[in-house]
């Protein structure tokens, strides 16, 4: 795809995020527009994964640690063929498999999550399993950066690279805000690049918002032979609706029938901007 | 005080050596067979299959945590895993990862909890696992199993290897008594390995020797016929058998290496009160405390998990 082509892809990712947390009176608002660039990116630039192949052992493999911004997951899963996108118009409803975190009963979704810092040892078992097996496949997990407080993903840091696991990406969705405040404020966990190069990865910093610098970054994974990737990928919480972004109200906000009018809005004219741009 | 001991255990192989052997044994037909240790290959008994299979154990370190989530992405890949680690640390310290990772997740991993109950004695509260029936049992999608003798752990480590669920077995330290020549072991079937008719014992892992002698000696001393169950999957019960001891024994007792609270006891309670069975019912565990210093011999015999303890408790039963 075109960088262009990319960017339009994001922006009506971002436009059914909010149409899908609307409908559902419920979703993590902020953190599913955060992470939309790196979900496009990988999906459709990077991983090679599919409907198609996903009982493929070697297929590529992708964990999302922050289970709470699974509306951006659903949004791309459907754009991918996993499954109708009508079917995230369950979103939250009574027997809906589309809950506020990802689980397998979804198609494309690989393992159940939500509970923070659980995805990342998880993919270092996942990626340990793929050098054993001699299989060339590689795993991605994405990660929040509020997620990092938690002690099991130094542990699984530790783990990947005594592994030498060059098949394992960490993403960062590094919009530096959690539920409370800013991290800085909650319990500063900088400098998260030195931390993670300490603990033998090679850290990458990107602006997690541009498709272009993402796809060029991810695709250039792993960084060193025999060490995991981590990629710091810089992002704006609530990205693309001035109104949300970096404002910890929309961590799980939900749009009235005003602002939702005018974020689409604000996501049109953007779309029409680009749209320009290619003629 | 003096504690008096007043059991002594046959020689014979620790389960955990039993365990290990038989692992060994299956890493050999089969190199998908993964072991994940957290620095407890030693007390895990894995040192021998460390060094025969080193492709087939992974070492994570301390980090229990990990170990439980490194264990699940091996078990996504079609893995075979056994995830080790002392069953205090590994059933609390990792229970969400056991919960999310792999029962909710529905990752097969063979979970295995070792020197359970009061096994560290003297090492204290801290070292002791009094909790991991209870809060496994409160688990969705995870088979609950603590086998009473090496025979029933073999057969329960092969049957677990084969099963395509997420199991927790649980094992002791010391050396394990021979309990039956009933060869018949299926996992989520107790085994009824000694016949009565008046009362019935049903205990789990090292309880079911005491059970044991309590029974033999209150045959011969008394002349009382006690029948004992050696009940080793926890979850799911084995209800039919439990109905069927309720229709054949006037009083029913079990007997745990673990908290009163949320064990055997209570499970075979819950379903026999909810049943309709009005039976006398004696439940017999660790009370609710931190508990006293000692061997692992020392404490059960000091909460009355002993030959002498269960037979007195027996007779209090039929008073």
């Amino acid at each position: 795809m075109t960088t262009k082509e990319l960017q339009i892809k994001s922006l009506e990712y971002r436009k059914k995020v909010l149409q899908y947390i609307k409908k559902a009176k419920a979703g993590h608002t902020g953190g599913s527009l955060s992470c939309t660039d790196i979900l496009n990116v990988l999906y459709n630039e990077v991983m090679n994964v599919s409907p198609a192949n996903f009982k493929d052992p070697n297929r590529d493999r992708y964990i999302q640690s922050k289970g709470h911004s699974v509306e951006a997951l659903f949004v791309v899963l459907a754009d991918q063929g996993f499954y109708p996108e009508s079917n995230i118009e369950t979103l939250c409803q009574y027997q809906s498999h589309f809950i506020g975190h990802p689980t397998r009963k979804v198609p494309g979704v690989e393992q159940n999550t939500g509970a923070l810092g659980h995805g990342l040892p998880i993919s270092v078992g996942t990626a340990l399993a793929g050098k054993m097996d001699s299989l060339d496949y590689r795993v991605f997990t994405l990660m929040g950066d509020g997620e990092l407080l938690e002690g099991s993903n130094w542990e699984a840091a530790m783990a990947a690279s005594h592994y030498k696991l060059d098949n394992l990406v960490a993403i960062l969705d590094y919009n530096k805000l959690q539920i409370t405040g800013a991290v800085k404020d909650v319990c500063n966990s900088e400098p998260i690049d030195q931390k993670f190069e300490a603990f033998g990865w090679s850290v990458k910093h990107v602006d997690g918002n541009d498709v272009e610098a993402l796809s060029k970054t991810l695709k250039s994974a792993p960084f060193e032979t025999g060490k995991p990737s981590f990629v710091i990928a810089h992002t704006v919480k609530g990205k693309g609706i001035s109104f949300m972004e970096n404002n910890i109200k929309w961590h799980h906000g939900v749009p009235s029938d005003e602002q939702y009018a005018d974020a689409q809005k604000e996501l049109d004219s953007q779309l029409v901007e680009l749209s320009k741009a290619i003629i | 005080m003096t504690v008096k001991t007043t059991h002594t255990l046959k020689k014979g192989l620790a389960n955990l050596e039993v365990f290990s052997a038989t692992l060994q044994g299956l890493a050999e037909a089969d190199s998908n067979i993964i072991a994940v240790t957290s620095d407890s290959r030693g007390s895990g008994k894995l040192v021998p299959f460390a060094a025969k299979y080193p492709k087939q154990i992974v070492e994570v370190g301390i980090a229990e945590q990990n170990l439980v989530g490194v264990a699940a992405g091996l078990a996504s890949t079609g893995k075979k895993v056994f995830a080790v680690s002392p069953a205090c640390f590994l059933t609390a310290r990792s229970l969400e990862q056991i919960k999310n990772d792999i029962a909710y997740s529905d990752n097969p991993v063979n979970v295995i909890g070792i020197s359970a109950g009061v096994s560290y004695g003297a090492l204290g509260s801290t070292h002791h696992s009094l909790h991991d029936f209870a809060v496994l049992r409160a688990v969705n999608n995870i088979m609950v199993v603590a086998p009473g003798d090496n025979f029933e752990t073999e057969m329960a480590i092969r049957q677990a290897a084969a099963l395509e669920e997420p199991v927790y077995l649980r094992f002791g330290k010391k050396p394990m008594p021979f309990l039956s020549d009933n060869k018949d072991f299926a996992l989520g079937k107790g085994r009824e390995i000694r016949g009565g008719k008046e009362v019935a014992i049903v205990a789990t892992g090292e309880t079911v020797w005491p059970a044991m002698q309590a029974a033999m000696l209150l045959e011969e001393e008394k002349g009382i016929q006690v029948g004992v169950i050696s009940m080793h999957t926890i979850k799911p019960l084995d209800t039919a058998l439990l109905e069927s001891i309720a229709s054949r024994y006037a009083a029913i007792m079990t007997v745990e290496e673990h908290s009163i609270y949320g064990g055997l006891g209570e499970a075979c309670a819950s379903f026999l009160l909810q049943s309709g069975y009005q039976k006398n019912f004696k439940l017999m565990g660790i009370p609710d405390e931190y508990t006293v210093t000692g061997s692992q011999l020392d404490i059960l015999n000091h909460y009355g998990i002993s030959e002498k303890g269960i037979a007195d408790e027996v007779l209090k039963l039929l008073r």
